[in-house]
C-alpha cells in the first residue's frame, strides 16, 4: 500500500458512498447531532457502512496514519502531546506521556532475541461503567479508526502486537472488529512494512468475561494473560513492565479514535477545543429521567446545564431534576449547585465526582439518594476483584449498613460509621475501584444527608422508593375527581364520587405507586410511615439485586 | 441433564490446539468451551486444565472469577435482566419482579423444562433505551411488565 493508491480509493469509495443511502445505526441510538455538539469521535458513526474499510477510507481514514509513518515517532508524539489529548477512559492521564514513558522503557532493555514483540499496545474497550456506551458505538459504529489509532499509537511508542480487548456483553462490536482487522491486513493496512516505512504491527481481539475491574488496566493485563483480573500495585507501570513483562499501553477507545484525526487536522485544532488543562471534545451518555436520551459528543467546558436542558430536553414528566450521576459506579451524585459548573477532569474531581467514562445519568425527584448509593455499592461490591482488605471487606460492609438504611433499620451511628469507612478506603484500596469506590456515598452524603437522615431519625423515604418507609395520600384541596387513580388501582382501594376529592383505603393499600404515576394533577403526595400491607411486604421480599 | 465430555470432545481438541500456540489461551479456551457445551462443570475445567498444563485450581479460579462463565447448566434461552443505572432508575426491578413471577424462578436459575433461564446481567450498553432486556442475543427495549409474558411467548 502507498498513499497514491490509498488515494485511488479514496476517490471510488466517495463516490460509491455519496450514491449509499446510510441507516446502518438502529434508530434511537446515535441521532443527527444537536446544536452544541462536535463530533470528532463519533463524526462517522451512522455515517459509513462500518463493515467496509471503503468507506471509512472515503472519510479519509488511514490518511493519518500515512501522515504518522512519514514523521519519526518522536514527533508524533509531539503533535499529540500539543494537542492536549487526555485518556478517556476516566483517569485523564496524558495519553502522548504514557507512550513516551513506554518508548524510554523499550530503548532502556535489549531487543527481545526471542523474536517476541518489543513493547504491546492495548486498547481498552471493556467499558463496565453501566449508564456508559460510547465506546460500544464507536467499536460497532467505526472499527478501523480505532485500529487507525492504535497503529499510529503503537509507532509512537514501538509496539509490534497489538491487543484490541472488547467485553462479551457486546457481540455486534466484536463481530465488527472481527471483520475489520482483515480487511485491514489485506490492504497491507496491519501487518508488515505498513506503508513501506518498515514497521510492523497487527492487532488481536481479545473477548472480556464480565469482570468490571479489568477496565482497570493491570488487571486488564491479568485477564489477557489468562489470569483472574487483579490489579497489580505500581510501580513498576505497566509503560515499563505490562504484558508479559514487556512495555505496554493501555488506551481507551475514545482516546484512540481521537488520534487520526489529531494527525491529520494538527494539534492545534484540537487545543482549540476544550478548556485549559482539558482538551478536545468529550462523548457523553445521557440516560435516567431526561426527554432525550442517547450519545452526545461537545467541547469540554460545556455546562451539564447545557447538556441536561438544551441538548436533553430537560427532565421527563415535568418532574423536578434532583442530580446529575457521573462516572459511573466510582462517581458521584451532583446537585443543582453544579449545574453551570464548565464540565472537565479537574471542576468534576473538585465537585468529588469523575469524568469516568462519560457517563451522565439524570435522577430527579423520586428517586432515593439512599438507594442509589446502596445500588452502587452493590455493584461494586460484587465486582470487587477481592485482592486487597479495605476494598473487598470495606465494600461489604458499606453495603451492610447502607442496606439497612433502606430497610427502616439505620442507626445514628451508622453515619459516622460511613464516614469514617469511605475514608479509610480512599486512602487505602489498592487500585482506582477500591478508591472510588466510595465516591457515591461521598457526595450523596454531602449533598443530600437530609435524606439519610429522614431514612435513620423518621425511617423515612421522602423519594418513594425504599419499600415499607412510605405511604401516599390523596391531597383533598389538589384532587379534581376525575377518577384516573381508581381506575389504575391493581387493589380496588381508592374511592371517591366523579368530581369530588378521592380517598385511598390505607390499610389495604400496597403502595405500588400507579395511582402516584397516573395523576396528572400532583394530587398524590408521600408521606412518612408503612401501610400495614406495605410493611409486611417489605419484610417478606427484598429487592433484587443488580 | 447429564453432562458427556465426549459429545464435542473433537471441536473441543481443535480449539485448544489452536489456542495453544497462542499466549494467554485460558481465556479464550474458556469461552469457546462455553459455547460447544453450554456450561463449564469440573469435569470439563479439568480437563482443559489437563490439555493446557495448568493447575486445576487456576482453571477453576478464573471460571468462578468472570461472571460471564457459568458451572451450571443453563436454559434453551437466556433471559437477562439489564440492573445496569439507567436501567434501574428506569424500573428494570419491576420487569425483573415480573419475569420472575411469570416463569416461576429466582434470578439465577432455570426452568424445569429448560425452557428459559433468568439472569441479572451487566450492562448491556442500551442504556439510551432503557429498561432493556437481552434474550440470547436479541434485545427488547423499554419494556414494560405487562409485556413481559408476550416477550417470553416469542421464544420456543
Amino acid at each position: 500500500m502507498t498513499r497514491e493508491e490509498l488515494e485511488r480509493i479514496r476517490a471510488e469509495a466517495k463516490q460509491a458512498l455519496e450514491a449509499r443511502d446510510m441507516t446502518t445505526l438502529p434508530e434511537g441510538e446515535l441521532k443527527p447531532p444537536r446544536p452544541g455538539e462536535v463530533r470528532v469521535v463519533l463524526r462517522n458513526c451512522g455515517q459509513i457502512d462500518p463493515t467496509r474499510i471503503e468507506d471509512y477510507i472515503a472519510r479519509d481514514g488511514y490518511f493519518a496514519l500515512a501522515k504518522a509513518l512519514g514523521m519519526s515517532p518522536e514527533q508524533v508524539i509531539d503533535e499529540v502531546k500539543r494537542s492536549g489529548l487526555r485518556g478517556r477512559g476516566g483517569a485523564g492521564f496524558p495519553a502522548a506521556q504514557k507512550w513516551l514513558f513506554a518508548r524510554q522503557a523499550v530503548a532502556a532493555r535489549p531487543a527481545p532475541a526471542d523474536g517476541s514483540p518489543p513493547a504491546y499496545l492495548i486498547c481498552n474497550g471493556d467499558e463496565g461503567d453501566p449508564g456508559a456506551f460510547m465506546d460500544r458505538a464507536v467499536l460497532e459504529g467505526d472499527p478501523h479508526s480505532v485500529l487507525e489509532g492504535m497503529t499510529i499509537a503503537a509507532y509512537a511508542m514501538g509496539a509490534t502486537q497489538g491487543y484490541l480487548y472488547v467485553r462479551a456483553e457486546y457481540p455486534v462490536a466484536v463481530d465488527h472488529l472481527q471483520k475489520a482487522i482483515p480487511q485491514a491486513r489485506k490492504l497491507g493496512l496491519l501487518g508488515k512494512d505498513i506503508f513501506g516505512a518498515g514497521f510492523d504491527f497487527d492487532v488481536d481481539i481479545r473477548i472480556g468475561a464480565g469482570a468490571f475491574v479489568c477496565g482497570e488496566e493491570t488487571a486488564l493485563i491479568d485477564s489477557i494473560e489468562g489470569r483472574r483480573g487483579e490489579p497489580r500495585p505500581r510501580p513498576p507501570f505497566p509503560a515499563v513492565s505490562g504484558l508479559w513483562g514487556k512495555p505496554t499501553s493501555v488506551n481507551n477507545v475514545e482516546t484512540l479514535a481521537n488520534v487520526p484525526q489529531i494527525i491529520l487536522k494538527g494539534a492545534e485544532w484540537f487545543a482549540a477545543m476544550g478548556t485549559e488543562k482539558s482538551k478536545g471534545t468529550k462523548t457523553f451518555a445521557i440516560a435516567g429521567k431526561v426527554k432525550n436520551t442517547g450519545l452526545i459528543e461537545v467541547p469540554m467546558g460545556i455546562t451539564m446545564r447545557e447538556i441536561i436542558y438544551d441538548i436533553g430536553g430537560g427532565i421527563l414528566d415535568k418532574k423536578k431534576f434532583k442530580a446529575a450521576q457521573t462516572g459511573g459506579p466510582l462517581g458521584g451524585c451532583l446537585p443543582e449547585q453544579y449545574l453551570d459548573t464548565p464540565i472537565d477532569f479537574e471542576s468534576l474531581a473538585a465537585a468529588g465526582s469523575l469524568m469516568g467514562s462519560g457517563g451522565l445519568i439524570v435522577l430527579d425527584e423520586n428517586d432515593c439518594m439512599v438507594d442509589v448509593a446502596r445500588f452502587f455499592m452493590d455493584f461494586t461490591q460484587d465486582e470487587s476483584c477481592g485482592k486487597c482488605p479495605p476494598c473487598s471487606l470495606g465494600t461489604k460492609r458499606l453495603l451492610e449498613i447502607l442496606t439497612r438504611m433502606t430497610r427502616a433499620e439505620g442507626t445514628p451511628e451508622d453515619l459516622l460509621t460511613l464516614e469514617y469507612l469511605t475514608q479509610n478506603i480512599a486512602t487505602t484500596a489498592l487500585c482506582a475501584l477500591g478508591q472510588g469506590s466510595v465516591n457515591p456515598v461521598v457526595t450523596t452524603l454531602r449533598h443530600f444527608r437530609d435524606e439519610y437522615e429522614a431514612h435513620i431519625r423518621d425511617k423515612f423515604c421522602p423519594a418513594g422508593v425504599c419499600k415499607g418507609m412510605f405511604h401516599y395520600e390523596i391531597l383533598a384541596e389538589c384532587c379534581t375527581g376525575c377518577g384516573v387513580c381508581r381506575k389504575k388501582c391493581p387493589e380496588g382501594v381508592i374511592r371517591g364520587e366523579k368530581k369530588a376529592p378521592h380517598e385511598i383505603d390505607q390499610p389495604n393499600c400496597i403502595v405500588c405507586g400507579d395511582c402516584y404515576k397516573a395523576c396528572k394533577f400532583a394530587a398524590i403526595a408521600i408521606r412518612p410511615g408503612p401501610t400495614e400491607k406495605s410493611r409486611r411486604a417489605a419484610h417478606k421480599t427484598e429487592t433484587p439485586q443488580g | 441433564m447429564s453432562f458427556s465430555l465426549a459429545s464435542h470432545l473433537q471441536e473441543l481438541d481443535d480449539l485448544i490446539d489452536r489456542e495453544k500456540a497462542r499466549g494467554g489461551a485460558l481465556i479464550p479456551v474458556l469461552h469457546q468451551a462455553q459455547e460447544l457445551y453450554g456450561y463449564l462443570p469440573r469435569e470439563l475445567q479439568d480437563y482443559i486444565a489437563d490439555r493446557l498444563d495448568l493447575p486445576q485450581s487456576t482453571v477453576y479460579g478464573v471460571v468462578t472469577f468472570y461472571a460471564f462463565f457459568t458451572t451450571r447448566p443453563r436454559g434453551r434461552h437466556r433471559v437477562g435482566v439489564c440492573l445496569g443505572t439507567a436501567c434501574y432508575v428506569r424500573g428494570n426491578t419491576k420487569n425483573l419482579e415480573r419475569l420472575s413471577q411469570e416463569l416461576g424462578v429466582c434470578p439465577g436459575e432455570s426452568t424445569p423444562d429448560w425452557r428459559y433461564s433468568l439472569e441479572v446481567c451487566r450492562c448491556i450498553g442500551l442504556c439510551s433505551q432503557a429498561p432493556a432486556i437481552m434474550i440470547d442475543k436479541s434485545v427488547h427495549s423499554k419494556v414494560q411488565p405487562d409485556q413481559v409474558a408476550e416477550i417470553l411467548s416469542q421464544y420456543e
